[in-house]
């Protein structure tokens, strides 16, 4: 139902397109619609729920709880320091290759490729925000989290009212920076079968052997790169309404 | 100049290369498509690819060197003169038909489809249900050709990546070549052939250079004559215990 929808979209978008595009465009169009479609569901889903895994993560690392702070620590240091394509196929063909014994009811994910790929963008971008976002808490100035105390606020309640918002909009930049990385990383998924925009590419480029198939998927990229850095300006402008 | 002379020496070192050819047939294969074609440890091309090679050299009383070049530039190598014919396994198609001549077919290829052990699926079931193939291969063009480009068929890099997802169970079948299907059937635990040979009409050749007909025809004969002498069907028992021509 849903995927008929997806795929009515892109059939639109052909036969508006279609006049207007190359021979080659028009011909695989439906492919590469559908492709960047795929690809802009993920990382809409993957960084917003790397974004509160984020959250989580860097509370539990500032929280001085040693139980907390040394999981979170791990989790970002194994995620940061290992490259996507490697996390990926360690959880996609690693635990995937257990099968539906092996996993129980948890094979029902395990199974999908796009699940999986999700899961993998969705914790890799989050050890990464939850880096940026300790990088805006170390910023916010120290006499801040003493006042919060003073007036009688615990610990969470200073971070959740002042010390995070601060954060955030001290680390927006480079969150949105971590956004179009997310987006270029993206396309590693297409080696677990996902056929994003880059898997819908590379499949193209195997019926034709023509390489401008690339440099349409660099068009379509490049659009997405500049939807990302609308949405951060504009989010940007927001935060600093107070400095106007 | 310093173009000119390139040119000119490039020229002549053309005009030696054809000179040689009558001495030397340069051959390349691809080294990585066993048992077609493959390298041992110490560098030695050996195969079915090789042995056909080499009997045809004996046929034609021509002395041959094989050598052994990556898919991706073996086309434009045979273009650019650094070898005279292809023997890599390598299908007749209509786009490559447009850079090199073949020879005619030295075997035929056929599809087949792997399945879970005992699995009922037939060939027209398959639209609905997971398919596996490796991209850019023959297998992946007839499952996208035959049950849509929006159908689930699901792309690897390599056929071991489509078989292990078929041993866990994501996917229930995966389309590729019979010969490596065969191998993979009979070392792997649980699958089972869900359809054993889908004849496409692929048809293997060997590559040679546009307008080098004499070499071309030299071949096709020595082919005909070891298809004549059973040479050729030694080669094939050797490797496959059947007639794969």
């Amino acid at each position: 139902m849903y995927q008929d929808f997806k795929y009515l979209i892109s059939d639109g978008v052909c036969a508006i397109a279609s006049p207007v595009s190359g021979d080659l465009f028009t011909k695989f169009c439906p492919r590469f619609i559908d492709g960047f479609v795929v690809t802009i569901e993920l990382l809409a889903l993957s960084s917003t729920l790397g974004f509160l895994l984020a959250v989580g993560l860097v509370l539990a690392r500032m929280s001085g709880h040693r139980v907390l702070s040394i999981p979170a620590n791990v989790f970002v240091y194994c995620f940061r320091g290992t490259p996507l394509l490697v996390q990926l196929w360690i959880i996609y063909f690693g635990i995937g290759s257990f099968g539906a014994e092996g996993l129980g009811p948890l094979w029902a994910f395990f199974k999908e490729p796009w699940l999986v790929g999700l899961l993998v963008l969705t914790l890799n971008t989050s050890a990464y925000v939850s880096e940026i976002l300790r990088g805006g808490l170390v910023n916010v100035d120290k006499g801040q989290a003493e006042a919060a105390m003073a007036i009688g606020m615990s610990w969470f309640q200073s971070m959740r009212r002042i010390l995070l918002p601060q954060a955030i909009r001290i680390a927006w930049p480079a969150y949105g920076n971590e956004l179009v990385l997310l987006m270029k990383g993206s396309a590693l998924i297409s080696t677990i079968t996902v056929l994003d925009l880059m898997g819908q590419t590379r499949t193209i480029f195997a019926r034709n052997f023509d390489l401008t198939t690339y440099l349409y998927a660099t068009v379509l990229y490049l659009v997405l790169a500049g939807l990302i850095t609308l949405f951060v300006v504009a989010i940007e402008r927001r935060f600093a309404r107070n400095l106007r | 100049m310093k173009k000119a002379l390139m040119g000119v020496s490039l020229t002549a070192m053309m005009l030696a290369g054809a000179a040689n050819a009558e001495d030397v047939l340069r051959i390349a294969s691809e080294g990585a498509y066993p048992p077609f074609n493959n390298v041992t440890a110490d560098g030695e091309l050996v195969g079915f690819d090789i042995d056909i090679a080499k009997a045809l050299c004996e046929e034609m009383k021509r002395e041959c060197e094989i050598v052994a070049q990556d898919w991706d530039g073996i086309i434009p190598g045979l273009v650019n003169n650094k070898y005279d014919a292809i023997v890599a396994s390598m299908s007749i198609t209509e786009e490559r038909l447009e850079a090199i001549d073949f020879t005619d077919p030295y075997y035929s290829n056929y599809l087949s489809i792997l399945g879970a052990e005992g699995s009922e699926l037939t060939m027209d079931d398959l639209g609905d249900v997971a398919v596996g193939a490796q991209r850019s291969t023959v297998g992946s063009q007839w499952a996208e050709d035959k049950y849509g480009s929006r159908a689930d068929v699901r792309l690897y890099d390599t056929n071991p990546a489509a078989v292990s997802d078929l041993e866990a169970g994501r996917i229930q079948a995966v389309v590729m070549d019979f010969l490596p299907a065969a191998e993979f059937q009979s070392t792997a635990t649980g699958l089972g052939f869900l359809e054993t040979k889908i004849d496409i009409n692929d048809k293997i050749g060997i590559g040679t250079r546009k307008g080098d007909e004499d070499l071309t025809a030299a071949l096709n004969a020595a082919l005909a004559a070891i298809r004549e002498n059973g040479t050729y069907e030694a080669i094939s028992n050797e490797y496959f215990g059947i007639d794969i021509y």
